[in-house]
């Protein structure tokens, strides 16, 4: 068996999605090879090799996509890997995408979780928003590749060494490598990181505006949570992308999920539905999100909101 | 200047919809409408149709296995030119490649200098689709834009990143893929409405693009997963915030 785990540089470390199948790879046993994208730092390096990565064939960050994935066909050629696992990041879907492509073999998207069982490969997926498991074989021969989501495996290091690293020989893809980054801008979210806190307020567009996430923010401050939203918010460009939970954006799963004026979409609840603890406020009694929340208030945030910040102003005092 | 816009048709999501316990397609109501997240890349091809001027046409590309037409009916009525149906039974179930596939044949067949498509669909978001047809084309892929620019014969977008944002610049061809954050998408008027009972519609199979309908997966199990059990649901008397604070001192968050 010989795994390849798509990765890309993040804060100086590798993404946590790679960690993730990393870890899961190793059940797999064989051969464990990381493909690294981006600066190639030794903390990032280290932690793949920590994570179980043998091998970490390595590209720099400047390469378009479609060199990307030409690079690991040709690499898929002489390796002859039988399963690659890539993220839900950006780059890993455009790289996926474009190297299923090249290879003429097909890509499982969405996958919560992966097993090998002799030569075949098969994912599993949960569809409708989380109430049907739905599992999947690869029939197209070596290799099998799939997208699997954040948090479907826990990332545990099991203390190996540091990689052998190679670079990766690019080839020129001409014209559909003809895509250049002008510049990269950051709206960094404060507060806890949104992935790891313990508590979560999130907001959606029954907060009705752009300026009642300050609200969001001082309750949130108030519990010690991260803010979180839905897209319908973020397509409104009331936050930045990275407060976005659900299918295309970060899955929490923290002790306390608090829902602000948040309908409780399929799309949303994959995100959040594995919380310990899901409370929602919503004005409509008919609200899905209520399917999900172990307590539901049926008010209106406006009102229910700035009671409970005054309150746990007065309980904290 | 010629744009095609890919759109899927879909089961109306308000509706609710099953797999077929024997095949496991899934079991499509009869009529299927646009997919909402569809409407954002017609409007980006309008916009950039009408800066590009006179020359420039906005045709949609769908495939479909087949039936329905009314979701390529609310899409032309937006304003596109005219649309493409690839229309077979053999691509009923078709996997994201087989979908690619036939989407990069037909829009290189209408000569495409821009393809546009949303991120991924709401019925099946493999969300690779996209980078599939740049692929098969072998033209630059701009993806997750929430901004669209045309600069001097490029599209230039910014590009979702989780930090925020990254500003790309391609030459074209090129394929490009828009979120719902992107532009506001326009609602059909009365005179759309009635206009695109009479736009042209090109219907194609999957023979005459050359493409053979593969799977390369098949599904094994299909079993429902235990849901998680809804709980106390109470009306906000004006003591509802004090029903939380107690639920947050009982798992101890404050
Ligand atoms: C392919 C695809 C991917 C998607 N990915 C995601 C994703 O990752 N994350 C995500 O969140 N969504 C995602 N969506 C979008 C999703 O389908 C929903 O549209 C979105 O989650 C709805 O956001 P919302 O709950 O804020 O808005 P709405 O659905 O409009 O709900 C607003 C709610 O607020 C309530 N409300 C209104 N006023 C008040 C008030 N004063 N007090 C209390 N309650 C009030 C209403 O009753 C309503 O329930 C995706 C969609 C697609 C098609």
């Amino acid at each position: 068996m010989k795994t390849w785990v798509f990765s890309t540089e993040a804060d100086g470390g590798a993404s946590s999605s790679a960690l993730e199948a990393l870890t899961k790879a190793r059940s797999f046993g064989g051969d464990l090879v990381a493909i690294h994208v981006g600066a190639g730092s030794e903390p990032a390096l280290n932690e793949l090799g920590a994570h179980g990565a043998a091998t970490v064939l390595h590209l720099s960050a400047d390469v378009s996509a479609a060199a990307i994935a030409a690079a690991m066909a040709a690499a898929c050629e002489t390796e002859q890997p039988d399963l690659i696992i890539f993220g839900m990041g950006n780059l890993d879907r455009d790289v996926a995408g474009r190297l299923s492509a090249r290879l003429g073999k097909p890509v499982l998207a969405n996958a919560v979780d992966v097993t090998v069982d002799g030569d075949s490969v098969r994912v599993a997926n949960e569809i409708l928003g989380g109430t049907t498991k739905v599992v999947t074989q690869f029939t197209e021969g070596a290799p099998a590749i799939t997208i699997t989501r954040p948090k479907a495996f826990p990332a545990e290091p099991n203390g190996g060494d540091a990689p052998t690293v190679s670079t990766l020989h690019v080839p020129d893809v001409g014209h559909a490598g003809d895509v250049v980054v002008l510049s990269s801008h950051a709206e960094s979210a404060e507060g806890p990181d949104l992935e790891a806190a313990a508590v979560v307020v999130s907001g959606g567009r029954g907060l009705g505006g752009a300026e009642k996430f300050e609200m969001i923010a001082e309750l949130a401050g108030l519990v010690g949570g991260a803010v979180g939203a839905t897209r319908a918010v973020v397509d409104a460009g009331w936050v930045p992308y990275s407060y976005q939970v659900g299918q295309t954006g970060k899955t929490v799963k923290p002790s306390v999920y608090l829902a602000c004026g948040i309908s409780g979409a399929m799309q949303h609840l994959v995100g959040m539905k594995d919380s310990t603890t899901i409370i929602a406020i919503n004005k409509d009694p008919e609200a899905p999100i209520f399917g999900v929340a172990d307590l539901g208030i049926v008010g209106d945030v406006h009102n229910v909101v700035p009671a409970l910040i005054e309150a746990l102003k007065a309980h904290g005092s | 200047m010629k744009i095609v816009v890919c759109v899927k048709q879909i089961p109306d999501p308000a509706s609710p919809y099953k797999l077929d316990p024997e095949n496991h397609f899934v079991v499509r109501p009869e009529d299927q409408v646009l997919d909402d997240t569809d409407r954002y890349g017609v409007e980006v091809a309008l916009q950039l149709a009408d800066e590009f001027g006179d020359e420039a046409s906005v045709t949609l590309l769908s495939m479909s296995p087949g039936g329905s037409q009314q979701g390529i009916r609310q899409a032309l009525a937006m304003g596109a030119d005219g649309a493409i149906l690839v229309e077979d039974a053999g691509l009923r179930g078709a996997d994201a490649l087989t979908t690619s596939r036939v989407l990069a044949a037909a829009a290189k067949r209408a000569a495409a200098d821009l393809v546009i498509t949303g991120t991924e669909s709401t019925d099946g978001y493999t969300g690779v689709v996209p980078q599939q047809v740049a692929e098969l084309m072998g033209v630059p892929s701009l993806t997750f834009a929430r901004k669209v620019e045309h600069v001097d014969g490029k599209v230039r977008i910014e590009r979702q990143t989780q930090a925020g944002y990254d500003v790309v610049e391609g030459s074209l061809p090129a394929v490009l893929s828009v979120t719902s954050g992107v532009v506001e998408p326009r609602y059909p008027t009365f005179k759309g409405i009635m206009a695109a009972k009479s736009k042209p519609v090109e219907t194609l199979t999957a023979a005459e693009l050359e493409v053979t309908p593969s799977s390369g997966q098949s599904i094994v199990s299909v079993e429902s997963v235990p849901a998680r059990e809804a709980g106390e649901v109470i009306e906000d008397d004006g003591e509802g915030h004090l029903k939380i604070l107690a639920k947050l001192e009982e798992v101890k968050v404050v």
